[in-house]
Order: C-alpha cells, then structure tokens, then sequence
C-alpha cells in the first residue's frame, strides 16, 4: 500500500484544481444572476463583473409586483402542492392495493400503469389538449392539477409497489385480528411505515412538477394562471424588449430562491431521493 | 375478518385509474387514430388519409431538420454527460490514498454540483439566453477577461454554435446529478478489492478502469437512457432561448418543437400526431437498443 507520502498529495492537489474547475463553471452564472439583479441597467451593460454601486433592492420590488413573479409563485404553489397532494394520496392508495392483495386483473392494472412511463408526453399532447378543453378544463387550477397528478401518477405507483411489497406482513396482519378496517390498515398502519419511501417519490414528484413547462404552456392559456415556468419565459419576452434587464434578473433570482432554500436545508434528503427514483 | 375487501378495493382503485383512463390513456390511444388523419381541430370529421402523414415526414424539410438536431443531441449530450460525470465522480472517490476514501471536501463539492439539476427548465432557458447574449452576456465577459476576445461572437444568433449552446447547457445541467449517482455506487465498492489490486501494483487508472466501472455499469446502462430521453426532449430549452425559436435557419429546431407548432400554430393536428407516433418508435427503439449495447457481461462480487 502506497503510504500517504509526495506523491498522492500533489496528485490531490491536481484533482482538487479539476474539482473546483467544474465547481466555479457551476456556480458562476447563478453567482452572476445574483449579482445582476442588485444593479442598475447601465451597470449591466458595462461589465458583468462589476459590483453594484449600491444594491438597487428596487429591481426585486419591480420584478415581484409590476412583473408579476409574485403571482406567477402562488399559482405555482397551488398547482405543484395540490397535484402533489392528490398524486401522493392515489398514487399510495393504488400501489398498497396492488402490492398487498391479490385479486384478478391486478398484473394488467399494473403494467398498464406502468406503461405509462415509456410513453414521450408530446405522443399525448394533441389530444390531451382536446380531452381538457372538452371538459372545461383549459386554464383552470384544477385542470392542471388533475393533469399534473395524472402523469405523475405511474412513477409514483410504480416506486412505491416496490415499497410496500417490501413491508411485513405481521403488523398488517395484526391490526386485522385487532379489528381495523381496510382503509384503517392503510392509513395508520401501512402509510407511516412506508414514510421513507413516501418521502423520496414526494420530492422527486415536487421537483418534476415545479420543472413542467410543456403541459401548462398547452393547458394553460390565461397570463393571469401563468405558473412561474410560463411567467419567466413570457417576462424574457416582454422585460427584453422594453430592455428592463435588471428587473428579469430579479426575477429569474426570486425564482432560483425558493428551490435553493430548500436544497440547503434538504440537501441530503433531496439527493437521496432524486438518485433513489433513478436507480430504481 | 377481512370482509369488505373488494368494497375498499373498488373504493380505492376507481379514482385513480378513471384519472390515468381520462387523461393518459384515452390520449396517447387517439394520438394513434389521429395519426391516421387530416383533422384540422375545426371540422366534426376527421378524414382518414391512411400512412399519408408519415409519407410527408420524410419530405418536410424542417421535421428532417429536427431529426438531425435530436439525433446529434442523442449522440452528444449522453457521451459527454457521462464522461465528465464519470471522471468528476473518479476524482472525488478515488482521491486520498488508499485508506481515506475520497478527496477533502467531496462532500461539498457534491452538495454543489447537484443544484443545477433543481432549477426547472424555464429558469435554465431564461438564464443561459443571457450568458450567451453577445453584449453583455457573461461568455463573452469571461472571454474578454481572459483575453480571449476573438473567440467572442453572438453564441444563438450563429447557426455553428446555436445548437452546441443549447446541448452545452443540458450537460451543465445534468453532469451533477450523475456525479452524485457514479460517486454513490462507486463508494459501495467494497475497500478490500481495491486494497488487494493497489498492492499487486495497479495503478489508480488501472484500479477504475478494471474495477471501478465494471462494478458501477448498472448505473451508466440507467443513466444513458435517461439522458438519451433527455436528448429527445429539449422542447423548453430550445422554445425559450433560441430565435424563431428553432433558429437561426433551423439550427436548432427539435422534434418537440415542429410537433408543437404544427398543432398549435398551424392547427395540423393529424401531421403532428403523426410526429408524435414516430417519435414514440424512435424512443422505444433506442431504449431497447441502448439497453442491448450497454448489456455487458454482469460483474458480480460474491
């Protein structure tokens, strides 16, 4: 075994400069959105190195009110929590039936939810468009929601199946003799034991929700609707022409925050649950 | 004692399934049909018009377009994802000897290499428009900081470099994730294979080229479908930061994007579907492939 001597520590040294290459090549557009956001248009076009003269907190005011990102941030929230909600719920429901009873038609129930993943979204996009619009469904929270839930829906199912065919009978067993119901086994018995599970999808399903651009840019047609996604994309548009770059800068920060937020205080539960769907 | 069975079952099952019928299944079903037709969205009928859509396909000039842009994306983004991902995740484990396990600091430089993969497309679009924007974007800033003004030039306005700026940034975005996901597999290979193969005198290439990778291919296999899928997409990307978008002269134009605007700019429902079918066999296609190519022999440790 090579004692720790000269040599690995100087080739340390080179991973590290390799290391930190790619950590500055990571960090330094978001560190420069940052920066632009506190300054003034003038300073922008002068350099994209220079420090503000004095933060212009102003941008960030302008761009929450005027640009709308506030709003864009709660119709967000609604959409991305309540399809969250409602995919967690059904998703859970039907993976716990699927995994722990036995019943005819069960397999092709499965599979066929399955499925669901191999299948591009663009496939569905032309009639997806026509079966929300003939509901009366187009622009509204809860269109997108049940849309959002819809697709989100085999992941989930298919995760979690692995999830509960993995629990213990016993606990399940005993709460029967102890004379719970069906859905008293699920909820206080079944439910908080498959909790780190529940937690990974839920993050993985957050995020892919939070990162939807093609479903609401089809669905979603009403600017007063507009999901955060959509309102950044539009704001690109319109602040670049009237050339208000400072304020979009705002805005693209105000955006990033929330979701770095978590992460920092998240952080491992978040990667674990992120490579934990890849894997699987 | 278990009465009530298939009354929970039937209460627990009919919601989700009615929604997975209502708004996944019943579309990717019509997207089939309507492939198969001319609706323009309007009329009550649509006319069948058999495998004529597919047949134009082949001689629109801006779906071939697409197709040349995705498959270069498909060839790209996968190889060099998964290379520097592989290399960043080789340098962060197999650093500090043999007894330490991993650089100092690997920890950190995970937590920072991550974040990329959690701001949402909408943001990365919006963000790298800027970067390369040729005024005042940061690319041009950095390369006339560090003297290198020549190589300055409007990075989406020049049909060489559009689409490796939009490729340049799904590898930005996705390299961290599966630095986190190789270093993670790569730390479950056990410490004593290493050991015993540092002391017959293999070096640390030899050690991740013999060792490392053979034990950690599950993962590239996992990874290489998912980035190819990825490189499929591009949709957002190419919608919010190109010009036209899909520009300049179709230089970045991608099969998500001529679907979109065939449905939803020029009501061409039944062309678009017919897009959609194919790009459905395109995926299917290259899962099973890449599923077949990167099938090696399985290492196991006993």
């Amino acid at each position: 075994m090579r004692p720790n001597g000269a040599k690995p520590r100087l080739t340390d040294a080179a991973l590290h400069l390799v290391l930190a290459v790619w950590a500055l090549l990571v960090t330094l557009p978001l560190a420069w959105a940052v920066l632009s956001s506190l300054k003034t248009d003038a300073e922008i076009f002068a350099s994209p190195w220079s420090l503000p003269a004095s933060p212009q907190w102003g941008n960030w005011v302008r761009a929450w009110q005027e640009a709308q990102i506030g709003r864009y941030l709660l119709n967000t929230l609604i959409v991305v929590g309540g399809a969250l909600v409602l995919v967690m719920l059904l998703g859970a429901l039907t993976a716990y039936c699927l995994a722990r009873y036995d019943f005819p038609g069960n397999r092709v129930i499965y599979f066929g939810l399955v499925a669901g993943m191999l299948f591009p979204v663009f496939l569905a996009l032309v009639p997806l468009f026509f079966v929300v619009d003939q509901l009366g469904l187009l622009g509204t929270y809860h269109g997108l929601i049940l849309v959002y839930a819809a697709y989100a829906l085999p992941f989930t199912v298919f995760f979690l199946h692995a999830f509960f065919r993995g629990l213990p009978a016993a606990t399940a067993e005993a709460a029967f003799i102890d004379g719970c119901s069906h859905a008293g086994v699920f909820f206080r018995v079944m439910l908080p034991m498959a909790r780190p599970g529940i937690v990974s999808v839920g993050i993985f399903n957050f995020l892919g929700l939070w990162n939807q651009y093609l479903l609401p840019l089809v669905l979603n047609p009403d600017p007063d609707r507009y999901v955060l996604a959509q309102g950044l994309a539009a704001l690109a548009v319109s602040q670049g022409y009237r050339s208000d770059f400072s304020g979009l800068f705002a805005g693209l920060v105000i955006a990033i925050l929330p979701v770095l937020a978590a992460y920092v205080l998240f952080q491992r539960q978040i990667r674990a649950g992120l490579t934990a769907g890849a894997v699987r | 004692m278990r009465h009530g069975r298939y009354r929970f079952l039937i209460g627990a099952l009919a919601p989700p399934l009615l929604l997975y019928g209502v708004f996944v299944v019943s579309p990717y079903a019509q997207a089939f049909y309507l492939a198969l037709t001319d609706w323009d969205g309007l009329s009550a009928e649509a006319g069948m018009v058999g495998l004529a859509n597919f047949a134009d396909l082949w001689s629109d000039p801006l779906f071939l377009a697409a197709l040349r842009n995705n498959g270069i994306m498909l060839v790209v983004v996968p190889t060099a994802t998964i290379a520097l991902a592989l290399f960043f995740a080789a340098c962060l484990t197999l650093g500090g000897g043999t007894k330490r396990r991993g650089v100092r600091g690997s920890g950190l430089y995970r937590i920072v290499y991550f974040f990329p993969q959690l701001l949402s497309v909408a943001i990365l679009g919006v963000l790298f428009q800027f970067v390369y924007t040729p005024g005042d974007g940061l690319l041009n800033g950095v390369l006339g900081a560090v003297g290198l003004d020549g190589l300055q030039r409007a990075w989406l306005a020049d049909p060489a470099t559009a689409l490796p700026a939009v490729t340049a940034v799904m590898v930005w975005s996705a390299v961290g994730f599966y630095v986190v996901l190789f270093t993670a597999a790569m730390e479950s290979v056990p410490t004593d294979v290493v050991e015993a193969a540092t002391l017959d005198g293999a070096g640390r290439f030899t050690v991740f080229r013999r060792i490392t990778l053979p034990l950690v291919w599950d993962s590239v296999q996992v990874a290489y479908v998912y980035l190819g899928i990825l490189a499929l997409d591009g949709f957002a990307l190419v919608q919010i930061m190109t010009v036209g978008p899909g520009g300049p002269d179709n230089a970045t134009e991608v099969i998500g994007l001529t679907l979109y605007r065939a449905a939803f700019t020029y009501g061409e429902f039944g062309y678009a579907s017919a897009m959609g079918v194919t790009l459905f066999f395109i995926t299917l296609t290259l899962t099973a492939l890449a599923l077949r190519a990167t099938r090696r022999e399985k290492v196991e440790l006993a």
